[in-house]
């Protein structure tokens, strides 16, 4: 018999709290069994709880955790092909392979993502551009389905249910295990470059020269520079280094305490971006770093969340094709930097094609990721933001996603009808759902 | 030298899992003995792939003590001249409503914490004074330091076996093998998940990490996390005569 814990849930941006009833399944059995003891309620599987929106969250309904079902099964140095149970952390990937010379063929920014999670959403890294999205290096899965059963999935033996599971957000099932290809001549150390950027096209330039021929790239933008200065930021790119010696991991610090609504204002937040800007010399500079503090700058502060507040943060990212990234991104950085609305250090990236999912976040183009503080009109800046992704053919990410309009959803995802019809015939009752789904009408939400 | 075996018995709990890792982790092979072999096997290769040790399923059935020679037999075959050490996790926790409600429960609760544990560790105790080396850690519970309003049925097979475990200690502190008792709190394992009021709740790579360490020292009883051991001294000293009267 299962037992169902009621927990509160948020996404990590919390700005949304739910009431849930969760259970966590440390075995296999025991998550058919939770599964089966769903029949008259929605469930929905949950890894790390990194989505930002509510992605991961099932309000007055039933989630799954899968963060014990955290097994590697096997590993086969020749192919680099890994098995997981869907609670493996990107950490354990890193601590398991990295020195036998192998790393996750993409990573999000956070170690703490689960790889049931990287299937569910088909995140991307700083190397998109040379080694696409995590769905790009999945071999097959056994999917849990909504009748009960689990069947092995490959793009042979169910070409539509694998590409509606990879980026499906978990609405098509609970992937029990994934196998996927890690990528060799990787080591424990980066030579990292880092460049200061005037403005907008001096990044569409910079990104022009070295997308297609470094290993990592990754721009942060001061998002509240504004007229000559718009887009100024930090271009980072980076290779493998041979050091093969482990870094000693670092030491976690802690956000004890949810910070005031009032210490994100615009005059810190400048204060902050211009810090952050000037700390590379005009020069440029060059340096050794561990790859993981290059993948996941953010996790040395754990609960980096709080300093949001109570009232939680948006985050933002949307992709925009090559062709009007340009003038995209000048419209959307002008219309954040008019708004003021505080935002932290803005992240600009390439991509380097589209992904294998229907609902696949990636295509060739230039990704711009914000936060915003709730509050203070970030749901009006939004909408807007919406607005201009939509007029110059973008598309928002959904893992990082909070207020998308369906309209807006379905005019971006042109695969969405091959989507939903997986989902009609593979859980024709709805009984994987989710807050995201329900928001954006997937599944005959009303 | 080769390197030293943790035979686990019960190895599917989480505790007995983050035993495993953490022993694996320090250089260790793992047997992982159970009924869930298929969820055993899982976790060997898990083992494997993380650590390169070498670590391998077993069949156990607490409740039948006619397997528990062969199976011992296995592990030190498994184990051959390497020091072989033995983990014991198993053990059952019905709520005491749950054991109100169906008495027919209390010969399971028995049979697994208290017969189980003490048929398969006294056929184990000849195999120890054997090899005059490595040692037995068995995880009891705080539980088992007073018989409480809100657990006693569970509690009593803790304490049970917490006696046979002194005398245990005795004999094989003749062949220098120590016997560690493990009295945890609350641990956020399966079987605690979703119960209320639970103070000081641990996790079960803390728990493992003391365990350890114990087996290491060969210290005769650790309380994790420590703050239990003040507790249960102030708890075993309040007089039977207020304390049946408490609601803990």
């Amino acid at each position: 018999m299962t037992r169902w814990k009621p927990t509160t849930l948020t996404g990590w941006g919390r700005n949304r709290i739910t009431r849930t009833a969760a259970a966590r399944p440390e075995r296999p059995r025991e998550l058919d069994a939770a599964v089966a003891d769903t029949r008259d309620v929605t469930v929905l599987a949950r890894g790390a709880g990194r989505a930002y929106g509510d992605a991961a969250l099932n309000d007055g309904a039933r989630v799954v955790l899968t963060e014990r079902l955290d097994r590697i099964l096997s590993f086969d140095a020749a192919s680099g092909v890994a098995v997981c149970e869907p609670g493996v952390t990107f950490a354990d990937l890193l601590e398991t392979f990295l020195p036998r010379g192998f790393m996750p063929p993409a990573s999000p920014g956070t170690a703490f993502a689960t790889v049931g999670g990287a299937v569910a959403a088909d995140v991307h890294g700083k190397n998109h551009d040379r080694h696409g999205s995590f769905g790009d290096h999945v071999e097959w899965f056994d999917l849990l389905l909504a009748d009960g059963s689990t069947r092995r999935i490959t793009p042979e033996s169910d070409a539509e249910l694998f590409a509606a599971t990879i980026g499906g957000m978990g609405l098509t099932g609970i992937v029990r295990a994934v196998a996927f290809r890690l990528l060799p001549r990787a080591t424990p150390w980066v030579t990292v470059r880092e460049k200061r950027i005037a403005d907008l096209d001096g990044y569409l330039e910079s990104f022009a020269q070295v997308r297609d021929s470094v290993t990592f790239s990754v721009g942060w933008i001061d998002a509240l520079a504004r007229g000559s200065s718009l887009g100024q930021g930090i271009l980072e790119t980076a290779e493998f280094h041979e050091d093969r010696a482990m870094p000693a991991p670092p030491r976690p610090r802690r956000v004890p305490v949810d910070l005031p609504s009032f210490a994100l204002n615009r005059l810190s937040v400048r204060a902050f971006n211009e810090l952050y800007r000037r700390r590379v010399p005009t020069a440029g500079r060059e340096r050794q770093r561990s790859f993981s503090k290059l993948l996941y700058p953010l996790d040395a502060l754990h609960d980096w969340n709080r300093i949001y507040g109570r009232r939680g943060f948006y985050q933002f990212q949307c992709v925009l094709p090559d062709r009007t990234a340009r003038a995209g991104l000048r419209s959307l950085l002008e219309t954040i930097a008019g708004t003021g609305n505080p935002s932290f250090l803005a992240v600009l990236k390439t991509l380097g094609r589209t992904g294998r999912g229907h609902l696949s976040f990636p295509m060739r183009g230039h990704t711009l990721a914000l936060d915003f503080p709730c509050g203070g009109g970030a749901d009006e800046l939004l909408h807007r933001l919406e607005a201009i992704t939509l007029e110059y053919g973008g598309r928002i990410y959904l893992a990082k996603d909070s207020l998308l309009s369906r309209a807006g959803f379905r005019a971006m995802y042109p695969e969405l009808p091959r989507f939903e019809a997986v989902l009609q015939r593979v859980d024709p009752g709805a009984r994987f759902m989710s807050d995201l789904a329900r928001r954006l009408g997937l599944k005959g939400a009303a | 030298m080769s390197a030293p075996v943790w035979l686990i018995l019960g190895a599917s709990s989480a505790i007995a899992r983050a035993v495993a890792r953490a022993a694996a982790a320090d250089g260790a092979d793992v047997l992982l003995a159970g009924r869930d072999t298929a969820d055993l096997e899982a976790s060997a290769a898990d083992l494997r792939t993380r650590f390169g040790r070498r670590a391998a399923a077993l069949d156990f059935d607490a409740l039948d003590s006619t397997g528990h020679a062969a199976m011992l037999q296995r592990a030190r075959d498994f184990a051959g001249e390497a020091t072989l050490n033995l983990f014991l996790a198993f053990g059952t926790m019905p709520s005491q409503a749950e054991i109100d409600a169906d008495p027919a429960l209390i010969d399971g609760v028995i049979a697994a914490n208290y017969t189980g544990a003490v048929n398969v560790l006294h056929r184990a105790a000849p195999m120890f004074e054997a090899q005059k080396a490595g040692a037995l850690v068995v995880l009891t519970s705080v539980a088992g330091d007073r018989g409480r309003l809100k657990n006693y049925v569970y509690g009593s097979t803790k304490g049970a076996l917490g006696a046979y475990l002194q005398g245990l200690r005795a004999r094989l502190f003749r062949s220098g093998v120590p016997v560690v008792t493990v009295k945890p709190g609350p641990v956020d394992t399966a079987m605690s998940y979703g119960l209320n009021d639970m103070p000081l709740m641990a996790q079960p790579e803390t728990v493992a990490a003391a365990c350890l360490k114990a087996a290491k020292k060969g210290t005769e009883i650790v309380y994790v996390p420590f703050p239990w051991w003040p507790i249960m001294t102030i708890i075993k000293l309040i007089p039977e005569r207020i304390f049946k009267k408490l609601n803990i």
